[in-house]
């Protein structure tokens, strides 16, 4: 029953972010660095630099985003998986010690 | 019979549920904007003396830290992967953009007052400049120039609050659910809110520092202020979890300010 009230009140959410998007559909999306932050910087006249390593436009910074993404997963992952063993695994450790 | 039918049955469940968790990670990564830049100050932003003063500031925190990981480390067996857990989280909540959908942009939460509830306020001050370091050389996310306001507003300023707001809270008398969430939502406003000091002391010029801070303040409010509740409810999710599964990371460890 819990579950099943968590996963409609996960529905619910999604649906009214569903709203939200559609009726914020001609929305850019872009950051607030964009919107907030390089917006003041250029009315002070102190516009962003390229970065230090340009990893330019395209699917490129999709792609760079993408494994940096699969990284940190999986290194969280490894840890996670070594402070929280499957209940298997850590009844099988405590018999064995 | 019966018990190998259950048996298969409760294995498919477990496939399905790995498959809703495969294509719900599907769909974060096909939503992923080319871009996820948020409260990270870019390359040039901030000028040279300015930059340098960040530097000067955050140094003594990130020293601070790497002693407090050396003695930690040794007085506590579980402490390295604890670290590394929190390091990997840190890193990808804070490239992780989220639609704001009542304001039509993008931002992302910081994780670190989860990440100084853990491990401390010194050591995410640490795990919080490796993460800016790595996406400012890596992903154009933050500048090298600007990493030491980078490393101010994230890593100090959120670590410090958010450890700071959930002590406070549960000596006041607050449940752990409601201190977690409150260090989430008040670490993720008070980096914004650090952000927006360090963008109007440099920028501001011949006129008002407060009134340009207020003005910069006021236009990250209508991202900020739903995702700081996002973060918020992260947070004390992440910590319930901890707290059920294995509280005794949750002690205080000796030798540490955690």
């Amino acid at each position: 029953m819990k579950r099943v009230l968590i996963a409609g009140a996960v529905v619910v959410l999604l649906a009214f972010s569903l709203w939200f998007v559609v009726g914020n559909f001609k929305a850019k999306w872009s950051g607030v660095d964009e919107s907030v932050v390089e917006k003041f910087a250029e009315q002070a006249n102190r516009p962003p630099q390229k970065p230090l390593i340009d990893i330019g436009e395209g699917d490129l910074p999709l792609f760079c985003f993408l494994v940096a993404g699969a990284a940190g997963g999986f290194i969280a992952g490894y840890y996670f998986r070594e402070l929280f063993p499957p209940k298997s695994k850590a009844k099988a450790d405590a018999k064995s010690v | 019979m019966g018990k190998i039918l259950l048996r298969k049955a409760g294995i498919n469940y477990m496939k399905s549920g790995k498959i809703m968790v495969l294509w719900l990670l599907g769909a974060v990564v096909l939503l992923l904007p080319d871009r996820a830049w948020a409260m990270h100050i870019s390359e040039g932003i901030l000028p040279a003396h300015w930059a340098v003063l960040w530097f000067v500031l955050s140094a003594p925190f990130v020293a601070w830290g790497l002693r407090d990981l050396r003695l930690r480390s040794e007085q506590v067996p579980h402490f390295k992967p604890l670290v590394g857990l929190v390091g990997a989280a840190v890193f990808i909540i804070s490239c992780m953009p989220i639609p704001v959908p009542t304001a039509g942009t993008c931002s992302h939460p910081c994780g670190t007052g989860l990440a100084a509830i853990l491990i401390g306020p010194w050591l995410t001050v640490v795990v919080t400049s490796v993460a800016l370091v790595l996406q400012a050389l890596f992903l154009a996310h933050g500048g090298v120039t600007t990493l030491g306001a980078n490393i101010f507003s994230m890593g100090v300023a959120g670590a410090f609050v958010g450890y700071g707001v959930f002590h406070l809270a549960r000596r006041l008398g607050a449940g752990w659910v409601l201190a977690a969430f409150l260090a989430g939502l008040l670490s993720d406003w008070a980096t914004y809110t650090a952000t927006s000091f360090e963008l109007a002391s440099a920028l501001h010029g011949d006129s008002s520092l407060g009134a340009l801070f207020v003005a910069i303040l006021v236009a990250f409010v209508p991202t900020q202020l739903p995702l700081g509740i996002f973060e918020g409810f992260l947070s004390a999710g992440a910590y319930r979890f901890i707290y059920t599964r294995r509280p005794e990371l949750l002690q205080k460890p000796v030798g540490g300010l955690s």
